[in-house]
């Protein structure tokens, strides 16, 4: 197996949870990166969603914005923000690709703020479309670089995106149509779900050579743990080649 | 309707239907002028101080760079701004323009976070009320549809409600929460197209982004255009026409007026430019050394464009590629 950075393990583990024939919601950064992979690997019909109007982009050629033109190259079609947000509000958009500078144990996301509202210690992008994309998609599926203490919270400065909120039947109290929510934590250690009963974040696969202590350890709340953490696939040669070698040549990401 | 809950977030614009009726009646004119000018006639006349300005697409795909650079020529102060942006909002928070922001993203995407908004907003300077993309697009939707406010179904059970100035009420029919978020009139709009007549019949290619929102919640509208074309084009096509003429105040030839964003299938981004820019903005002292060369340094956009050269320009013509 040759070497590959924790980038590259990333992207390709978020890549094979994007299921061919489905929708998915595409944000800047990793998951670009893994929808452009998983079209070349497994899901050749993956419909790639932009929230900006692209529907269908071929991503032969990496996009480096939401907007870009490589969000809607060889598309099926160009609208516009509302038309996509509308479809997710509609519920025709499975998947969801977010990330975040903080995130709790409900899946509850922070890019707005770190500290008091305002005026705040550090003030980060916003929302964006984060909101609307954990409000309306089916699954969510949340990508964190670093798997640390100060980025896994008991509680985040500021609910930008909505996980589970507060625990399970929070989501359709607030007024979210019900079946959302996140599905799955990818990081740079593991990958986690959430407990069906709970809706608490739950260890159930680590990275080769990472132990379930580890990422525990690497969590600031209480880490559930299934009964049995099965270990993350490698990145194959032949991914690496193509994120090396076709999708990520300038080396923005990786 | 039963009020559950209310966002503590400014309202730095109150929907107003009313009043943009009343705008539109007295103010507007339905009649075909030609309203081509520069965009030093377009600004002066348009943008005023304090106006509340919105900006469309976004700040590296289709951005009226061009005429946010002359609305800080002119030194436009005490603007209230609706952001979803980039290197617009940037330019702007920069040249300390702005008093409010109604935030929903402003960063660079795959280059980093800004830092002309964390200096802005950490200090103080810059008051900001925070929005989803879908809610303040909807927003703008509201206005375009002349009513108070409308029913979303995002934002609902955060913080980004929360610091919002939305409402949650009990909705009537289903007896669910539902956000409503007030309606959102411009001062002023500015839109970069593809194409335009001298009066101001408009076409974009590609994504529309929020172009046929933006542009109806705008009182008052400027247009730049890649170039200006004859309205019997405009009239062959008329399912292209995304602006009507009627929204439209002024209409300003800017070729690459969207540089260092990209306009899709005419050039492609100058990431060079920008990463420069993202790189000196981190040091107030260079960020004010890219607003002299790039902005006070010269005086029309065409200026601008010998500034970038012809020859940057037309390599980014080769690199946007084919459909």
């Amino acid at each position: 197996m040759a070497g590959y950075n924790e980038s590259e393990f990333l992207i390709c583990l978020a890549s094979k949870l994007m299921e061919d024939g489905t929708t998915a919601f595409v944000g800047t950064g990793v998951p670009m990166l893994a929808a452009a992979l998983a079209k070349r690997m497994h899901a050749p019909n993956l419909v790639p969603i932009f929230e900006f109007g692209g529907t269908g982009a071929s991503l032969e050629k990496l996009p480096l914005g939401v907007g870009d033109s490589r969000t809607f190259h060889k598309a099926v079609a160009a609208s516009g923000i509302c038309d996509i947000m509308e479809t997710a509000c509609r519920g025709f958009v499975e998947y969801g690709f977010l990330g975040g500078a903080q995130i709790d144990a409900f899946g509850n996301l922070n890019t707005t703020v770190i500290g008091k509202y305002w005026p705040p210690k550090v003030r980060l992008p916003g929302s964006g479309g984060g909101n609307d994309v954990g409000s309306f998609c089916w699954k969510t599926i949340v990508i964190m670089r670093k798997h640390e203490p100060r980025s896994f919270v008991p509680k985040v400065d500021f609910i930008t995106t909505p996980g589970f909120l507060t625990g399970p039947g929070a989501r359709e109290a607030a007024g979210l149509a019900p079946g959302g929510g996140p599905y799955r934590v990818v990081t740079n250690l593991a990958l986690m779900d959430f407990e069906p009963d709970s809706k608490r974040m739950r260890l159930i696969a680590t990275h080769p050579g990472v132990k379930a202590e580890d990422v525990v350890k690497a969590t600031g709340f209480e880490l559930l743990v299934a009964d049995e953490v099965s270990v993350n696939p490698e990145p194959t040669e032949k991914e690496l080649r193509l994120l090396r070698e076709e999708i990520d040549k300038d080396r923005y990401y990786i | 309707m039963k009020l559950l809950e209310s966002g503590a977030g400014e309202l730095f614009q109150p929907p107003d239907p009313d009043g943009f009726r009343e705008w539109v009646h007295t103010r507007k004119n339905t009649k075909m002028v030609d309203k081509v000018m520069t965009e030093q006639e377009a600004v002066a006349k348009f943008v005023n101080d304090g106006d509340y300005i919105g900006t469309e697409l976004y700040g590296t795909v289709r951005a009226p760079m061009s005429l946010v650079r002359e609305t800080i020529r002119q030194e436009k102060k005490h603007l209230r701004v609706a952001g979803q942006g980039i290197h617009e909002i940037d330019l702007l928070l920069a040249a300390d323009l702005v008093d409010t922001l109604d935030i929903t993203y402003i960063a660079w995407e795959v280059y980093g976070i800004s830092s002309c908004l964390r200096r802005a907003v950490e200090s103080g300077r810059v008051k900001t009320t925070d929005w989803s993309n879908g809610g303040i697009t909807w927003r703008f939707k509201a206005a375009a549809m002349g009513v108070p406010f409308l029913p979303i179904r995002s934002m609902l059970g955060t913080d980004t409600l929360k610091y919002s100035a939305a409402k949650v009420v009990e909705d009537p029919f289903t007896g669910k929460p539902v956000c409503l978020i007030p309606a959102l009139f411009l001062d002023v709009g500015l839109i970069h197209v593809h194409k335009a007549d001298k009066y101001g019949n408009c076409r974009v290619e590609g994504i529309s982004g929020f172009v046929h929102e933006l542009s109806r919640a705008s009182k008052k509208l400027i247009v730049s255009t890649e170039e200006i074309v004859s309205t019997d084009e405009i009239r062959k096509y008329p399912e292209q026409t995304v602006i009507p003429y009627y929204l439209v105040d002024a209409v300003v030839e800017a070729k690459y007026g969207s540089h260092p964003g990209e306009m899709c299938y005419r050039y492609w981004r100058d990431g060079e430019h920008m990463q420069t820019f993202l790189k000196d903005s981190a040091d107030p002292a260079k960020t004010k050394a890219y607003l002299d060369k790039w902005v006070y340094g010269v005086k029309t956009h065409d200026e601008y464009v010998n500034l970038v050269g012809m020859d940057r320009l037309r390599q980014l013509e080769s690199e946007i590629g084919g459909r």
